[in-house]
């Protein structure tokens, strides 16, 4: 019975980037890239690109996301908006869907969003899914989601056929945003609160993990593996990654030992990045860490083993030691 | 207090085959395992058992083989056992999944406390534990790093929030989805496995659902679709360097500064 036929998808029209406001106030990168890879998919079948925003104060610099490919802007900016509630946030989300009705809705892969998603496609009864990699549009809207599963072992092609709006979720640094076009204008349109909004949770304190680089941003990571002998040689591929101006990440097993801190590992179980140049050092190259390093530009391996299976993944694949190689390549560097 | 914890029956590694010919993921039982992320479910059922108090349910939804992880949530100390089965069920996504689960919950009667996993190591959504507040119209947190605090009204908790975490306190009934490490999840005793090998497990199938709608569950129920699953490519170009560290470094060298790295 919720089953959309062909007819109704029409009812059902354009693409819809969730912004999630931090508790800092920023809106989170992931947004610019949503609506980078939105503005491609609606260019390409002749749709709008709607940004919708939840939070309180939000009217600032908002002029930016026309510019980065948004064509509407629909803010629903209220003082019980302040903090990231999901129950409240859900009931906006599913006011918005009513009221708007978008054919497609894309939010960023972050731990708040990955909360709001299923809430808010089981409330709807639609198709949600998660951690695409890679999006098209079919003309009647149908969206063409591709998703890793199993570790990024195997790829799922996913369509959501017979309802509306599809959601995906999309992890940070797998698009990229737009170059930017001023000339680009957009309306601006404030949506009241709905009258009912259910919450059964109260926030009594929002913390700030400790500041360390996030690997997601870097352009140039230096990655240790158990290459690596002993805790006190991560200096020398430290003195590696200040050199080149990035930051040194690391694989599970490191983690395991306690040499770095959790929020350093790539991979499956740590964080996906995407830098410009990653260079691992002493990595076999297991699936898991694999996972998390597929977006790099450019990636340089330094392995004694010519068989391993990093060999394979790596544009550049060094066959060496690292205890040699890297005291040689800091000294050229100077 | 009720506490019920979700389960789910995982392949036992995720180098899965793909036949080539049906693009069907192969699956067998008995490779198949505990999915990793419900032992911290399981250990953080456990852990409010012992310091508050509490009756736990074990549920799991799959073939009658998965029994076995209810058998192995038995011998690390879980009460009672649910096993949601039957063809009707089969080719659910995430939202006939947690569909079916809500309805057994319904059958069941409402815990104080549905605990999950973070995500699976096969599906890897992420997204059964939000589906299933949202279906049995529960408060939810997702991502928890700690228990606070817990009374007869409420529960606190802290949650990852990325750069930021987030301290909520939550009407019960609710249901957490709980981050790895919460608490270090203890190992099977080999005492419980012997004393609960015959404990009787509660078996549920479709004709137990309140809901008796075939269109609410399994394939029919999904709104998702998989059309393909393919290998993942790999199609970046290969280049492979060897000889003394002096002679690598000097060609790492102009690589870098053609990459303007440097
Ligand atoms: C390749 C592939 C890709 C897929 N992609 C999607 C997709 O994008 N969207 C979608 O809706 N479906 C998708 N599915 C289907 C979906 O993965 C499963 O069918 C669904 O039943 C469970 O999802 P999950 O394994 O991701 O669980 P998760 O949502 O990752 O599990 C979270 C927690 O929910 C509980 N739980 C999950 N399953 C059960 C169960 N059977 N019994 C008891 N508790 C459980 C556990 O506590 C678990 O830790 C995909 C399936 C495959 C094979
Ligand atoms: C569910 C699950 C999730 C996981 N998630 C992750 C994850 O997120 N991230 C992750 O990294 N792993 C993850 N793992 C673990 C993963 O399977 C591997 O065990 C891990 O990635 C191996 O790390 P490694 O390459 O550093 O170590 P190893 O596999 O031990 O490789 C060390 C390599 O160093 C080379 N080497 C040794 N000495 C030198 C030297 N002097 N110079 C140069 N090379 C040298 C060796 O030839 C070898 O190839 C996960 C596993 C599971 C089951």
């Amino acid at each position: 019975e919720e089953v959309i036929s062909a007819a109704n998808k029409a009812e059902w029209q354009g693409i819809t980037v969730y912004g999630e406001i931090c508790p800092d106030k920023t809106v989170h990168p992931v947004a610019y890239e949503l609506l980078g890879k939105a503005r491609e998919l609606a260019d390409k079948v002749g749709c709008k690109v709607c940004l919708l925003l939840i939070g309180n104060h939000l009217n600032q610099n908002l002029e930016d996301f026309f510019h980065y490919g948004a064509d509407t802007i629909f803010l629903y900016d209220h003082p019980i908006l302040e903090d990231f509630q999901v129950e409240r946030y859900a009931g906006i989300m599913e006011d918005y869907v009513a009221k708007q009705k978008p054919s497609v809705i894309l939010i960023g892969g972050t731990p708040s969003g990955r909360s709001l998603a299923p809430r808010i496609a089981a409330r709807l009864k639609t198709g949600l899914t998660a951690d695409c990699t890679q999006l098209d549009m079919q003309p009647n809207s149908d969206l063409d989601q591709i998703r890793p599963a199993f570790g990024g072992n195997i790829m799922a092609h996913i369509r959501t056929p017979y309802h509306r709006p599809q959601f995906a979720t999309v992890r940070y640094k797998i698009f990229s945003a737009m170059e930017p076009d001023l000339s680009r204008k957009g309306d601006l349109i404030f949506c009241a609160l709905p009258e009912k909004l259910q919450c059964r949770s109260r926030q009594l304190e929002i913390g700030i993990k400790p500041k360390i680089k996030n690997i997601e941003d870097m352009d140039i990571l230096v990655v240790a593996g158990r290459g690596i002998k002993k805790k006190e040689d991560l200096a020398l591929l430290r003195r590696l990654s200040e050199r080149l101006g990035g930051d040194l990440a690391c694989t599970r097993p490191l983690i395991e030992a306690g040499w770095m801190d959790a929020r350093k590992q790539i991979g499956l179980s740590g964080r996906t990045v995407k830098p410009k140049l990653l260079i691992a050092c002493g990595i076999s190259g297991s699936v898991q860490f694999a996972a998390g390093i597929k977006a790099s530009e450019m990636i340089i391996s330094i392995n004694t083993d010519p068989d391993a299976a990093i060999n394979q993944i790596a544009n550049i694949a060094v066959i060496g030691d690292l205890y040699s190689v890297i005291p040689a390549l800091l000294e050229k560097l100077g | 207090m009720k506490i019920l914890i979700c389960i789910k029956q995982v392949p036992g590694t995720t180098q899965v085959d793909i036949d080539e010919k049906t693009g069907v993921l192969k699956r067998s039982a008995a490779a198949a395992k505990m999915n990793p992320y419900d032992l911290f479910a399981i250990e953080t059922a456990l852990q409010i058992q012992e310091k508050y108090g509490a009756e736990t349910t074990a549920l799991t939804m799959g073939p009658a083989y998965s029994e076995a992880v209810l058998r192995e949530a038995f011998s690390m100390g879980i009460d009672h056992g649910v096993l949601l089965t039957d063809r009707i069920f089969g080719g659910a996504d995430c939202l006939a999944t947690s569909y079916a689960l809500s309805q057994a919950v319904r059958f069941l009667g409402m815990p104080d406390l549905i605990v999950c996993g973070k995500q699976t190591t096969d599906g890897d959504t992420a997204q059964v534990g939000a589906e299933l507040a949202e279906a049995l119209d529960l408060p939810q947190a997702t991502n928890v790093l700690e228990i606070i605090d817990l009374s007869e009204k409420a529960i606190v908790v802290k949650s990852d929030l990325g750069n930021f975490t987030q301290t909520v306190e939550i009407c019960l009934p609710c249901l957490i989805t709980v981050e790895k490490d919460i608490y270090e999840p203890r190992l099977p005793s080999y005492k419980r496995k012997i004393s609960t090998k015959d404990k009787p497990i509660q078996i549920l199938t479709f004709a137990d659902m309140p809901d008796q709608d075939k269109n609410h569950y399994g394939l029919n129920g999904s709104p998702t679709r998989v059309v393909r699953v393919f290998p993942p490519a790999h199609e970046k170009e290969n280049e492979v360097i060897q000889g003394s560290p002096d002679e690598i470094a000097e060609l790492l060298f102009q690589k870098l500064t053609r990459l303007k790295v440097i």
